[in-house]
């Protein structure tokens, strides 16, 4: 048994090791360790291409996550105020943009916004009062649109099942003590539902600057570092790629111990019971 | 301001729900509905669309038949290697790990799972490819192995990127389990094997399925692993699509697959719940 769970762990990090180790080489072939060296880091970080991918795919999940923290949250406060039949319809539409695969998310979100586009580029021409309207494309825009689906049901869900061991009395009690709902809201549930919140988006920044299949498709001319990676992988991985992954890989960690810190059990401050 | 309670609460609800719901309107129904009609239509002489009402993309489905049994065979065989490494794992980590180190086996296992599945995937590109593993095989007098791009290295890779994944609900639902049942169970003459077979399996079988259904649901869509350790030879429905939408652009025969491959989804999460149905139904044990 102990043999065989090494054996499991050696298995999930090998790889892992091999790129950070890879990252440090000396020599210009990615795959022939030949010497330490951090010279990598250097070309890494003075490559403008991917600085600007990098940047591009901080930006696109910073904005989708924010916003789907946001909408994400109230559509949790949302659906429990909802009839019987609004919110299964809501939850179908939740779990659907959770389980389609990314593919076909990718897919049909490109067909229908090249025809969206189509439809409405001449509208605008037509309505603009200047020679130069401005022309909806593919970009940014589309790739936060994209990810801010997935991203709003994960942290509905997230939000929604810490609202649901939230008690119903202490809302009560405040209504009672003549807080107002909005009060009611800043100083009694948001508190609590915070770290929820606050995990969801983590989660959904995480996804939306780990996803490759769905900004692929849309993301017009623009790269996002995932884009960059596959891109490189297939000329050939450099020693630069292994470097800007390792940075990757050890931003990740930072993220995953920064939300098991707010998602682990404390006593809240005011007693749920 | 003549506004009734109930209608002021409505609004607020519709308020709260309407940005959430124009985004999924948007995003997801519209787009849906577009490939709904795509994959009705014709190819355009020059590539993209004709408006058209024909069902002969999808007679046309088996010009594609190597990428669906691919995916239809690989996708479950990969989760069932899968289960087989998850399970001893997640055995270990419920019931046998040493309670001070359980936290910390657990995060590990579940580390690998939020970072890049791409650089994760081509880490296996130096493993696999010819400077790797081959070449450490040759030294031990077997040369010209091949394991890139082939089946072998796709579930290589499969087992590798989902682990975390399945280990999770196997780990969830061991980890509820009541000690107590194995107690009684040795206290009336069962052997080790008989209480695991007869009490532990039994009861984490919801955390099995949920874990099969999980990973093979998320492998129909995969385009990655196959892609970077299939090299274009072992290919899935997602590889299909991409050459279909971004190279060949048909976009209406594409549309067509895309259909089906959602459709096959559904159907095995209608299966799949279902099945957690029945064993919700027929195994509750309840101690307290």
């Amino acid at each position: 048994m102990r043999a065989f769970i090494t054996a499991v762990y050696l298995f999930l990090y090998a790889p892992i090791a091999l790129v950070v180790l890879l990252s440090f080489n000396a020599g210009r072939n990615a795959s022939d360790f030949t010497g330490f060296s951090t010279a990598w880091y250097g070309k890494a970080l003075s490559n403008t291409f991917l600085m600007q991918a990098l940047e591009n795919s901080l930006m696109v999940a910073f904005i989708s996550a924010g916003l789907a923290a946001i909408y994400g949250t109230m559509a949790a406060m949302g659906l429990e105020r909802l009839g019987k039949r609004g919110r299964m319809l809501f939850d179908g539409l939740l779990a659907a943009a959770i389980v389609v695969p990314g593919v076909v998310i990718g897919i049909a979100t490109l067909v229908a916004l090249v025809q969206l586009f189509a439809l409405l580029n001449p509208i605008v021409a037509a309505l603009w009062p200047t020679d130069s309207p401005p022309q909806f494309g593919f970009g940014y825009g589309s790739i936060i649109a994209a990810h801010g689906l997935f991203s709003m049901a994960l942290v509905t869900m997230i939000v929604r099942a810490r609202i649901a061991t939230l008690g119903r009395d202490i809302v009560e009690a405040s209504a009672d003590l003549y807080a107002t709902p909005f009060n009611t809201f800043r100083l009694i549930v948001l508190p609590q539902i915070f770290p929820a919140i606050l995990s969801g988006f983590l989660l959904a920044f995480t996804f939306s600057f780990d996803d490759f299949i769905i900004a692929f498709f849309v993301c017009g001319s623009k790269t996002t570092l995932p884009i960059y990676i596959f891109a490189s992988v297939r000329r050939g991985v450099t020693p630069e790629i292994n470097a800007i992954a390792t940075l990757v890989l050890t931003a990740s960690l930072l993220l995953i111990l920064l939300s098991r810190f707010l998602m682990r059990d404390r006593p809240s401050p005011v007693p749920s019971e | 301001m003549a506004m009734t309670i109930a209608t002021r609460k409505r609004l607020v609800t519709a308020l709260l729900i309407g940005p959430s719901a124009a985004w999924l309107s948007l995003f997801l129904v519209l787009p849906f509905i577009a490939i709904l009609v795509f994959s009705v239509g014709e190819r355009a002489p020059e590539g993209g669309y004709q408006a058209a009402f024909t069902f002969a993309q999808f007679m046309n489905l088996p010009a594609r038949a190597t990428a669906f049994w691919n995916t239809m065979i690989l996708a479950p065989v990969g989760a069932f290697f899968c289960l087989l490494v998850a399970y001893p794992t997640a055995y270990y980590l419920a019931i046998k790990a040493p309670a001070r180190y359980r936290m910390l086996l657990v995060s590990l296992v579940v580390v690998p799972f939020w970072t890049s599945l791409l650089v994760r995937t081509y880490a296996w590109i130096f493993i696999l490819g010819a400077r790797g593993l081959p070449n450490l095989l040759a030294l031990i007098g077997l040369p010209d192995v091949r394991l890139l791009n082939t089946p072998g290295a796709v579930l290589l890779g499969i087992v590798y990127g989902y682990l975390p994944l399945m280990i999770m609900p196997i780990y969830v639902s061991l980890e509820k389990l009541d000690c107590r049942l194995l107690e009684a169970s040795a206290d009336l003459g069962a052997s080790p094997v008989r209480s695991f077979f007869n009490v532990t399996l039994p009861l984490s079988l919801p955390g099995v399925a949920t874990g099969v259904a999980l990973v093979t649901i998320l492998l129909l869509g995969e385009y990655l692993i196959p892609q970077l350790l299939g090299g274009g030879k072992v290919f899935f429905i997602g590889n299909a699509l991409v050459d279909l939408f971004l190279q060949s652009r048909n976009w209406p025969y594409g549309s067509a697959i895309a259909v089906t491959l959602v459709s096959v989804v559904v159907l095995i999460i209608t299966l799949a719940m279902r099945l957690a149905w029945r064993f919700a139904g027929t195994r509750q044990v309840d101690l307290v």
